[in-house]
């Protein structure tokens, strides 16, 4: 497509003639640039290579674990919640820089979604875990909305929301589990509605040592997907009265009941029924066309404002032409080749 | 938890009183599977003492304890086959992996619906002969009936245990639904439609213990041989029980006819009339509801060629009847089956690939099997000298499943137009006249040792007790 139509059908901002392309590009940079409110003489921070450790079967950061199950195809993904002193000021922020925990995991969480994507794409399935103290999460959400304005704290959140939003585009199942000891708290409950499914453990025996998740202003809008609107509102079709009910929720703690009658989560199992119930639910999820799930999910992901028509017409016949071309549906042993003869598909577990 | 004394008012050998996940489960379906009884069991027959056979283990002296109780504290228990060690996987894709002790994921979906649709026809006969009891034709087959009846009930247990054990929340709300249902209701059915059928009368009841739990009992083996071994346990222990509803309807037709004959040779007569008038129900109305309760529970199949069949049995879900003693590759990738299609005014045979012909097989199975009782019925007449044989109808036969279904089929085999079809489905299928005229002959008859009219009293008792035995209690 040549610059103008590509231009006109908004495919790209602007076009420029070979001759004047370098000084226009230049032009438009420092007229961004421009626009920048971080001080003239503000120190940078340089963003040394990550710790990491690789295992066979595993990834390691300081905040973020990555445990792959192969027999399973699972991958247990765990994002530690902040221990220790957070600093709650620019200079203490300033002065962390790359080790400031919220810039640090968000990079480290990205490594790891990016290597999964790229090294294991026959682990299908990402069980999204969370550890640690949900204070600690509160108190650091604090501290991004105090300091929203200033400009690190300002690049931090929206490495932050990049890093979420790989989530909603990456071809794997997501599945949460909110267990005792988890922390799915404001933006680490974006990992929880980011997800396909999420449960929830409740303890009637034991409310103590129930999981609770817990919302804050995070959620309504500081990690908007590449929609533009928050997950919240995807999750609840922008509709008011849901939305108004979850953030009447901002502040307190919601066991799996509460977060189950809100719909923040899709499931709720106490203590006797957990284990088989989450077992049962991946071990399905996992043996289904990678094809078709990537399709639904995506769809589910992204299921923006549309109407009946929009569904049927446009996104479910675009998905179905393209997973019923794939080799696991129309290849020598794919779904559709073998339906109705009782043998089983042969599916390529890679996701694309 | 601990409202219910689980060993004591539950027998079983799942270790129930340390199992939370079953308790919990139970707490909430138990009070409500009392109700059910209370309102679609056995009608008026709460307070009865009745002789009945429980279950209180597996063992040989356990299985089958006899004593008189009132139905609703019948000791409904929980059992399964022992365990056999280090069970493999026999047939399907899976053959030769170690059977498995828990759902797997994958097949959730197919073991269910499996499940949850066996589980539904045993409340559903229940409920399709409450009213039996109310036109008895004697105590020891009253008796008879609240056997089966407990033992279905029983069953219910069996198949909601394992969806209270391994299907977790879908597997209580299942449990709970299978309590709902309600036999010949428009609004909430039972799943299959001979189950929706009514059970009107004695004769109806025998044939369906004949025929229509013969089928339960084919479904059970193939069960039986499932990859998930809780189950195949379960249903290997229900079959020792399945057999005494077939025992109930094999020798309760064949009393009937001992009855009729005796009064054919007596009169010196085979006309219908005559022997209707002397109160006894004749040989053709026999043949008429032969044909219809074969029909219908042939049907129970499904359709003669199913992709599901296949599913079932590649994925090892269901093997087929006596799978372990087949002697072929227990995969049947390749392999085919005839199964029967119209072509024009011909019922042809054709080949289809075996697996999706599995339904086909195992109805085939069950009609050999079905023909011996009747061959047995045959010999009391020719025992009495009359010429006239009983004979199971032709498969295509008033079929409503499968590729068969609509064709208009005489007893035979012959394939028929409307015209001959209405000329003689008079003389093939029970009529209104048939029905009534059975229907008046229920009478209630419950003195020790008495039997009605129509029917020939058994040769022995239940548990070696007497014929005159007071088998039911009436307080």
């Amino acid at each position: 497509m040549r610059g103008l139509k590509a231009k006109d059908w908004r495919l790209v901002d602007d076009i420029a003639k070979p001759g004047q392309f370098a000084a226009k590009v230049q032009e438009r940079a420092l007229q961004l640039a421009n626009q920048s409110d971080r001080p003239a003489d503000a120190q940078g921070v340089a963003l040394p290579p990550l710790h990491k450790t690789v295992e066979p079967d595993a990834l390691r950061y300081a905040h973020v674990t990555v445990q792959i199950d192969r027999s399973k195809r699972t991958a247990a993904l765990t994002v530690k919640a902040p221990t220790g002193a957070q600093p709650t000021d620019i200079a203490g922020i300033e002065a962390a820089g790359a080790a400031w925990y919220p810039l640090q995991m968000a990079r480290e969480l990205d490594d790891a979604i990016l290597s999964m994507r790229t090294n294991e794409l026959d682990i299908g399935t990402w069980l999204i875990k969370t550890e640690g103290d949900i204070a600690a999460v509160q108190a650091l959400d604090e501290t991004l909305q105090r300091h929203q304005g200033h400009w690190l704290v300002r690049e931090t959140v929206g490495l932050l929301r990049r890093t979420f939003s790989r989530l909603d585009v990456s071809s794997r199942s997501l599945f949460a589990l909110i267990e005792p000891g988890s922390c799915f708290a404001g933006t680490l409950l974006e990992l929880a509605l980011a997800c396909d499914r999420s449960y929830q453990l409740v303890l009637p025996d034991d409310a103590a040592r129930a999981p609770q998740i817990a919302l804050s202003e995070a959620n309504f809008g500081r990690y908007p997907m590449v929609t533009g609107q928050s997950r919240l509102q995807r999750r609840f079709y922008d509709e008011a009265p849901a939305l108004d009910a979850v953030r009447a929720a901002i502040g307190r703690s919601l066991d799996g009941e509460a977060a189950l009658a809100l719909g923040l989560v899709t499931s709720a199992p106490d203590d006797i029924d957990w284990a088989d119930e989450t077992r049962i639910a991946i071990e399905e999820r996992v043996a289904m066309s990678p094809d078709a799930l990537t399709g639904m999910e995506a769809n589910l992901r992204f299921n923006g404002p549309e109407n009946m028509f929009t569904r049927v017409f446009g996104r479910l016949t675009a998905w179905q032409n393209w997973i019923f071309q794939r080799p696991n549906a129309v290849g020598e042993k794919g779904a559709l080749k073998v339906y109705g003869k009782g043998e089983k598909s042969q599916f390529d577990w890679n996701r694309v | 938890m601990s409202s219910i004394n689980y060993s004591e008012k539950i027998p079983n050998n799942v270790n129930l009183s340390e199992d939370r996940t079953l308790q919990r489960a139970l707490e909430q379906w138990q009070p409500n599977y009392l109700q059910w009884w209370d309102d679609m069991g056995p009608e008026g027959s709460q307070n009865f003492d009745v002789y009945l056979r429980t279950a209180v283990s597996v063992d040989p002296q356990g299985w089958a304890q006899f004593g008189h109780v009132k139905m609703p504290d019948y000791r409904w228990g929980i059992f399964l086959n022992p365990a056999e060690k280090d069970r493999r996987i026999h047939f399907g894709d899976h053959l030769g992996e170690a059977a498995w002790q828990d759902v797997p994921g994958e097949h959730r979906a197919n073991l269910r619906r499996i499940i949850v649709t066996q589980g539904d026809t045993e409340p559903a006969s229940v409920e399709q002969q409450r009213h039996l009891g109310l036109t008895c034709p004697s105590q020891y087959d009253l008796r008879n009936l609240f056997q089966v009846n407990v033992e279905e009930g029983r069953h219910l247990w069996a198949m909601v245990y394992l969806l209270h054990k391994y299907f977790g929340r879908d597997g209580r709300e299942e449990g709970e639904a299978l309590l709902e249902r309600r036999s010949g209701n428009d609004d909430n059915p039972r799943i299959l439609q001979a189950f929706n059928e009514k059970t009107p009368d004695w004769l109806s009841f025998f044939m369906f213990t004949y025929f229509t739990d013969r089928d339960g009992k084919f479904q059970l083996c193939a069960l039986a041989e499932s990859s998930f071994d809780p189950l195949a346990r379960t249903t290997k222990f229900m079959l020792t029980e399945e057999a005494h509803h077939m025992f109930v309807g094999e020798s309760g037709v064949s009393r009937v006819i001992q009855r009729t004959c005796a009064a054919m040779i007596e009169l010196k007569t085979d006309d219908p009339a005559k022997l209707r008038a002397a109160g006894v129900i004749d040989l053709a109305t026999i043949q008429r509801y032969l044909n219809f309760h074969f029909s219908v529970t042939i049907d129970l199949f499904g359709a003669d060629q199913s992709s599901n069949a296949a599913i079932f049995y590649s994925t090892g879900l269901k093997g087929r009847f006596e799978e372990g003693k087949r002697a072929d590759d227990h995969v049947l990738k390749g392999q085919h089956y005839k199964v029967l299609e119209v072509q024009g005014d011909q019922l042809v045979e054709k080949d289809v690939p075996m697996l999706n012909a599995l339904n086909e097989v195992l109805r085939d199975d069950y009609i050999k099997d079905s023909v011996g009782g009747v061959e047995r019925w045959n010999k009391v007449i020719e025992k009495a000298g009359i010429p006239f044989r009983l004979k199971v109808p032709h498969k295509a036969f008033h079929r409503n499943i499968g590729s068969l279904s609509g064709v208009k089929v005489s007893p035979d085999g012959r394939v028929v137009h409307d015209h001959e079809w209405n000329q003689n489905v008079e003389q093939w299928l029970p009529t209104d006249e048939d029905r009534a005229y059975v229907a008046s002959l229920m009478g209630r008859v419950v003195e020790p040792g008495r039997f009605a009219n129509w029917i020939a009293p058994p040769m022995i008792g239940i548990n070696r007790q007497p014929v005159n035995f007071e088998y039911v209690r009436f307080n």
